[in-house]
């Protein structure tokens, strides 16, 4: 018996008193082609300038730091800004991501531009979310060549542009806006949920920033 | 790693007397509880959360099979492997023909207990395959030889000076000038060493605190970052997870992954949650050639259906450690396996038999902290209670418990015996007892006054106390 075959038959064995094999598949197929919502937390069941907001405090509440600004056009300006205030090298890694690229980037005639995924010399990194969670202050990136995972970990500086459009109340409505742009059942190679910069506790339980990760996140909301 | 469960009570005696450790326990002690109760407290529907989390795993168990046939579907749909395992041994070799078909040096890991349970890296490095721990606290108990004594801050027994002492120790480069006194600056250190192991390692190993049947996921949980680095980096990425971690849905993870973060560290939630699924896409510029899942049994499967099944909601959150008594003062080691804490001395006598780790069950006053905070519901004490009981059945305790049972048992069974005994006996203790009215030494009772005194008995008996307090109620009600 192939091991499969050794674990799936304990596994029957051991359920076999618990009703029919036809009811047991039937509730597992429902419950894997309509998925059901559970509890969902008032707390980012707002309107939307509400939720917005929301999104910004709980994001600074885990130290990210959050600006805002009115368009697409201004994210540049908003990413100088940070650069020079954090005192950076005026130079960003950017993956393909349409709306990154049309962005005007060449107004600051100084700023670099570097494409394509980070080999981990670059010290801020740009990334468009493809959605906020308003709850936690959490954005979701997926992987691809528009925006490289790579981007998410390597800089020491992540700073990821999220459409306010794009910000819902909690968790269970971005997988669904997941299950939406990829099909049912399909993934993009890896989503990341990313909630405040790099940390670590593990030396005698201070939390320290810059683990592994980032060490400073940045967000920029648009809308 | 060498079982040490057996060994127990001296091991918890050494644990006592070790003032380092008492020193680190303290940590425990003070951080985890009350950002935790922060974190709760901020959430009104964290209690039914906890429901809901608890029928989401029940329903799982019960349908464990179906699952796992949809999660493998979706995972060779996505271009990933699925490896079956029973037992530690089968997994390692699973793990070890993988390093080996891609030629791999040097393997870099995410924080996985499971890897621990199956003693991956001395197996891996016995075969001239370099593990590297890329997890801070994981990474400063390999450098010290050691294995994790929390499953969620392994190197929660370990002061900053020592941490000191084994960098310097190991990062030869290092000038003695160079400041390493502050968690900050050796966490520095670290990063940039491990920096360069992501881009070294052929092979990135990691665990998982979900797989998603709905899509073929699975889900890391962190807050450094090295879990990701490690599965990101590296030209194949292999995920070892044990069966009970399958969830149905993408939205039965969420709900569960909000209790999970506030249960262990009191954030509403990780740094890091990452879902991955499958190798890399055509036109993807990063990301892992291959993609394996190694699917362990190691004796999940035959907790299925006892007493035991509820035991495999468990998300290893550390949440019932935190809050135990028992562990605040002795710490994981002692309990001499993987596992340690309420939760450990529930699933170690499952997998490694109750012959060996009866003492952990034990060693509980089931004062009931651990399943009042165990996001999943746990009945921790009820099961411990349940290997008590196996152990009396199968004649593991020592003579003397055995024989004082029995004893107890002839009296309780009788309740004239019972009556007449503690009449004639309490009298004699209580004025045995003297003018200070306690015992320092008492024949038997040796456990209890060698470390403190014993109080003698009121005169009288507590059932006669109580038809005494029966008798006033009466009175004063006519």
């Amino acid at each position: 018996m192939s091991p499969r075959d050794a674990i799936m038959t304990n596994i029957r064995g051991a359920l076999a008193a618990g009703g029919s094999d036809e009811a047991r598949r039937k509730a597992v197929e429902a419950r894997l082609s309509r998925p059901p919502k559970g509890v969902i937390p008032a707390r980012g069941q707002l309107d939307d300038e509400a939720r917005v907001e929301l999104f910004c405090e709980m994001a600074r509440r885990v130290t990210a730091s959050v600006v805002r600004v009115r368009s697409h056009d201004r994210v540049p300006k908003a990413v100088s800004e940070y650069l020079r205030a954090k005192n950076l090298p005026s130079s960003i890694r950017i993956g393909d991501d349409r709306r990154l690229k049309s962005m005007p980037w060449d107004k600051f005639g100084s700023l670099e531009v570097r494409r394509g995924p980070s080999d981990g010399f670059d010290e801020t990194g740009v990334s468009h979310a493809l959605a906020g969670i308003a709850e936690t202050g959490t954005v979701a990136l997926a992987s691809g060549k528009d925006n490289p995972t790579t981007i998410n970990f390597l800089p020491e500086h992540h700073i990821v542009v999220v459409d306010a459009k794009d910000i819902s109340g909690d968790l269970e409505s971005v997988m669904g806006r997941v299950r939406k742009k990829f099909g049912k059942g399909e993934m993009p190679r890896t989503l990341n949920l990313i909630t405040g910069p790099s940390r670590s506790g593990d030396i005698e339980q201070k939390i320290i920033l810059g683990a592994h990760g980032p060490r400073a996140v940045h967000v920029i909301v648009v809308g | 790693m060498q079982i040490t469960s057996p060994a127990f009570k001296q091991n918890a005696r050494h644990a006592l007397d070790d003032a380092q450790l008492q020193k680190a326990l303290g940590n425990v002690r003070g951080g985890f509880i009350d950002k935790r109760q922060k974190a709760v407290d901020a959430l009104p529907e964290f209690d039914a959360l906890r429901d809901s989390a608890r029928d989401i795993k029940n329903h799982t168990l019960e349908n464990l099979d179906l699952y796992l046939e949809a999660y493998e579907k979706q995972v060779t749909a996505a271009g990933g492997h699925v490896h079956w395992a029973e037992t530690a041994a089968d997994a390692r070799r699973i793990v070890l023909d993988i390093c080996r078909m891609t030629n791999a040096r040097t393997v870099t890991k995410g924080k996985s207990m499971i890897t621990e349970e199956i003693e991956l890296n001395d197996f891996l490095e016995a075969a001239g395959i370099q593990p590297i721990e890329t997890d801070l606290g994981e990474y400063i108990i390999q450098l010290r030889g050691e294995h994790p004594s929390h499953i969620i801050a392994p190197a929660v027994h370990v002061n900053k000076e020592q941490v000191e002492a084994d960098f310097r120790r190991v990062h030869n480069h290092l000038a003695p000038d160079r400041d390493l006194t502050e968690p900050e600056t050796l966490l520095d250190e670290a990063r940039r060493i491990l920096r360069a192991k992501y881009f070294e390692a052929d092979v990135g190993i990691t665990g998982a605190n979900f797989l998603v049947a709905e899509t073929g996921s699975s889900i890391i949980v962190t807050n450094e970052g090295n879990g990701d680095l490690t599965q990101l980096l590296p030209r194949v990425h292999v995920v070892l997870a044990s069966i009970e971690k399958i969830v149905p849905t993408l939205n039965d993870a969420s709900q569960i992954l909000r209790v999970l973060a506030r249960s262990a560290t009191g954030q509403d939630m990780s740094v890091y949650t990452t879902l991955s699924t499958g190798p890399k896409r055509n036109g993807d510029p990063d990301g892992p050639e291959q993609y394996h899942v190694i699917l362990l049994d190691n004796g999940r499967s035959s907790m299925l259906g006892t007493e035991f099944q509820e035991m495999l909601r468990c998300i290893r959150c550390g949440a019932c450690m935190n809050h135990c008594p028992v562990y605040h003062a002795i710490g994981g080691h002692a309990y001499g396996w993987v596992y340690p804490g309420p939760m450990g001395a529930v699933l170690t006598p499952a997998l490694i038999g109750i012959d060996k780790g009866g003492h952990l069950p034990n060693a509980s006053t089931f004062c009931g902290r651990c399943e009042a905070v165990c996001p999943m519901k746990i009945p921790l004490p009820k099961m411990m209670r349940h290997w008590r009981e196996k152990e009396f059945e199968r004649g593991l305790n020592p003579a003397t418990q055995r024989y004082g049972l029995g004893i107890w048992a002839w009296f309780a069974r009788r309740p004239w015996a019972y009556n007449l005994a503690t009449s004639l006996g309490i009298p004699v203790l209580g004025m045995l007892g003297g003018r200070n009215r306690r015992f320092s030494w008492l024949p038997l009772a040796g456990g209890w006054t060698r470390h403190r005194d014993l109080p003698a008995p009121d005169s009288r008996t507590f059932r006669q106390q109580w038809r005494e307090r029966d008798a006033i109620k009466q009175g004063a009600l006519s």
